[in-house]
């Protein structure tokens, strides 16, 4: 035998071997009933040569990405051509449109002259939805980078903890050395962390109930929540004002604004939760329930542990979306310039209200604080997204939260030794 | 799947004994100790229905104590059905009715006097698909039930149980030097014995498997049967199988299910397994043992 057996070996279907060997199809030379045997039997493998360098089907090849680099190259000069010499058309985005549609109809053109036509049908699919994905992640990374070209270059440890009270637009960018947007952090993460604190005990018991419990109430939750994940931030943001602060329940305030962020963090965890619980096999629960555990025990100790990673995902996805909104705010912690550590009482900044109040303006560096203020809020939810991703992993079970809640015990534990 | 269902819908003909809500406790104290007793499982006239279809009919064995009953019998005539009744994991299914008794060394586990869980305790349970507790390791799965009975045990005292378990599981040797490994890092036929370990740490009184070999290949069927053997003399087994050489070679009782078209699954014929085999009395237990049918 010249290379490892594979499906398409057993299958013993004579399959069509392409000129250039490495098709996109899966190709395997045809066997006889007497070489199949020997390959499935024999112990001591006889090789009448040696084994032919491994290869993946599925890859393009040097040929198919040259094949690949010469359909861009030709679509380009056709387009450019026709786009811009021909017809007189202007425009980036058409242009880069035309190109792509273009390259596309050549590269399967190609193929289909080269390789035939299933693999040029397979190589044009492969490129669509890998470019897709290219698109996506492009998209991605330039907010990413734009973000932080702009305000990295402003950007100080002081800023994260001095305060805008000594705001004076007229010094220009001298201004950097004297603001920061300190109270706006504070804001920011009390206002989320009150939400959060609020938002995810309750998601989490709500789909428990819609998962785990069911019962005649499921169908009617379940739509109340979907409904809710309809409300518009800044609806959710006007009911809290028109609710508390109009009457004078509450003045503006940070547990204003985590009362509006509720709103809006609840529905968003209990659906993701949902969906997350709703993976976790039924083989479990009833292998939970046959060893006598009650169903609140299957719930705690098989359910949610074995659910955990992805309830993680779910509050990290509640609180990115939290700390981005902006309109709720507006009307309920309402901004501040001065530190206000107090989330329950006086106006609080927040970080989107900072970008938002600063961005519209005309001086340039009133500008630029804003976006160096978007910058920090960029990191702030990174640091929240991989700090999840490390406490989700399952290799940290045990050293990780745990370990990390005893540690002070541990401490002093070595002190007192 | 839902499991926690509670939804009911009563058949068109009524059941004679409805599911009760059982809040009274356990008359019958949870067993912790070194030793727990087999126990004989009798039923008696045992029927099921699900959404108001009868699909068991007047099922009453006798299974002994410390002896391997096989349930045999084409897909669809109930068996696991019935299995389920035999530790009230039927009533979990949305829309399962029973009726009949089930008794425990002559305590009905559907009378009252037993809560559901402590039943469950008594009577363990092996699945057809091996599920070990992916979020536990493997020590840990062994150590579930104790921990989901909230049962505290010193450090040495647990270490002994994971090994007596894993031993009598046929699986020690295989997992001794990586206990701390996740549980689903096994192959299938060693997470099947992990099961049988976890189900026998509770010390169960008779433990039920549901074609607990039909996911396995064939070396690890035989571990899985060497175990039955060897356990049988501490528990009660049922095992529910669709192998006939497999029902042979561990059972040392039978019982032979089977359902008309259209009509509930009921029992046939029950007895010895040799009997059942070399000398039944019924000609379909012999056409199906024989392999003509089914």
């Amino acid at each position: 035998m010249t290379r490892p057996v594979g499906v398409d070996d057993l299958l013993g279907a004579p399959i069509e071997v392409h000129p250039n060997g490495n098709s996109a199809v899966a190709t395997a030379p045809v066997r006889s009933d007497e070489s199949l045997s020997h390959v499935v039997l024999s112990g001591d493998v006889t090789r009448a040569g040696p084994i032919s360098p491994p290869r993946r089907t599925r890859d393009f090849g040097a040929q198919g990405v040259a094949l690949l680099a010469a359909s861009a190259l030709s679509a380009f000069a056709v387009v450019w051509v026709l786009f811009y010499q021909l017809t007189l058309l202007s425009g980036a985005l058409g242009f880069l449109i035309c190109w792509y549609a273009c390259f596309l109809a050549v590269f399967w053109v190609v193929t289909v002259q080269v390789v035939d036509r299933s693999a040029a049908t397979d190589r044009v699919a492969t490129t669509l939805v890998a470019s897709c994905a290219a698109l996506v992640i492009g998209v991605l990374l330039y907010i990413v980078i734009w973000v932080v070209l702009k305000g990295v270059a402003h950007f100080s440890p002081g800023f994260l903890w001095r305060t805008l009270a000594d705001y004076q637009p007229a010094e220009g960018t001298a201004l950097f050395g004297k603001v920061g947007v300190g109270q706006a952090i504070v804001g920011t993460l009390e206002e989320v962390g009150l939400a959060a604190l609020m938002a995810v005990p309750l998601a989490f018991l709500t789909a428990i109930f819609l998962n785990e419990v069911g019962g005649w109430g499921v169908r009617f939750v379940r739509t109340i929540v979907t409904a809710m994940s309809g409300v518009p931030s800044v609806v959710a943001g006007v009911f809290i004002y028109a609710l508390f602060i109009v009457p004078h329940v509450l003045g503006y305030s940070g547990f204003a604004a985590a009362i509006a962020l509720f709103v809006l963090m609840l529905p968003s965890v209990t659906r993701t939760s949902e969906e997350v619980l709703r993976v976790v096999p039924g083989g479990l629960r009833e292998a939970s329930l046959a060893l006598g555990a009650s169903e609140w025990r299957t719930v705690r100790q098989v359910v949610l542990p074995t659910a955990r990673s992805g309830l993680i995902t779910a509050v990290v996805l509640g609180v990115a979306i939290a700390a981005g909104e902006t309109a709720p705010l507006i009307f309920t912690a309402f901004g501040n310039n001065d530190m206000n550590v107090n989330a329950f009482h006086g106006p609080q900044g927040a970080l989107p209200l900072v970008l938002y109040q600063n961005i519209f303006q005309a001086q340039t560096v009133v500008v630029q604080l804003a976006f160096t203020a978007a910058f920090v809020l960029l990191m702030i939810v990174l640091i929240l997204f991989v700090l999840a991703r490390l406490l989700g992993r399952r290799s940290t079970r045990k050293g990780g939260l745990r370990k990390l809640a005893k540690a002070p015990f541990n401490w002093a534990k070595g002190l007192v030794s | 799947m839902k499991v926690f269902s509670r939804e009911r819908s009563r058949p068109a003909e009524a059941p004679t004994a409805e599911v009760p809500a059982v809040t009274a406790t356990a008359q019958v104290p949870v067993v912790t100790g070194p030793v727990a007793q087999p126990a004989r499982l009798e039923t008696h006239g045992v029927c099921a229905w699900f959404s108001g279809r009868l699909v068991l009919d007047s099922v009453s064995l006798d299974m002994e104590p410390s002896r391997v009953t096989a349930l045999i019998g084409p897909s669809g005539c109930g068996k696991s059905t019935y299995l389920r009744i035999l530790n009230r994991m039927h009533e979990l299914v949305p829309g399962a009715q029973l009726a009949g008794r089930v008794e425990l060394d002559g305590i009905d586990i559907y009378g009252g006097g037993l809560r559901a869980t402590d039943s469950r305790k008594h009577i363990g349970m092996v699945f057809q698909k091996p599920n070990p507790f992916p979020a536990m390791t493997i020590e840990e799965n062994v150590l579930a039930g104790l921990k989901f009975s909230r049962i505290k045990l010193p450090a040495e005292q647990r270490r002994q149980l994971v090994e007596e378990m894993l031993t009598k599981a046929g699986l020690w040797n295989e997992v001794k030097d990586r206990l701390n490994e996740l549980g689903g890092s096994l192959s299938g036929g060693q997470q099947q014995r992990l099961c049988i370990a976890r189900a026998l740490a509770v010390r169960p009184r008779v433990l039920l498997m549901d074609e607990p070999c039909s996911a396995l290949d064939p070396t690890s069927t035989n571990r899985i049967e060497e175990t039955i053997r060897d356990i049988a003399g501490e528990v009660t087994v049922v095992i529910v199988t669709h192998n006939m050489q497999q029902a042979q070679r561990v059972s040392n009782m039978c019982a032979f299910f089977l359902a008309a078209e259209g009509k509930p699954g009921h029992v046939v014929e029950s007895g010895p397994t040799e009997m059942m085999f070399d000398n039944p009395s019924d000609p379909r237990t012999s056409d199906y043992v024989n392999g003509r049918f089914g």
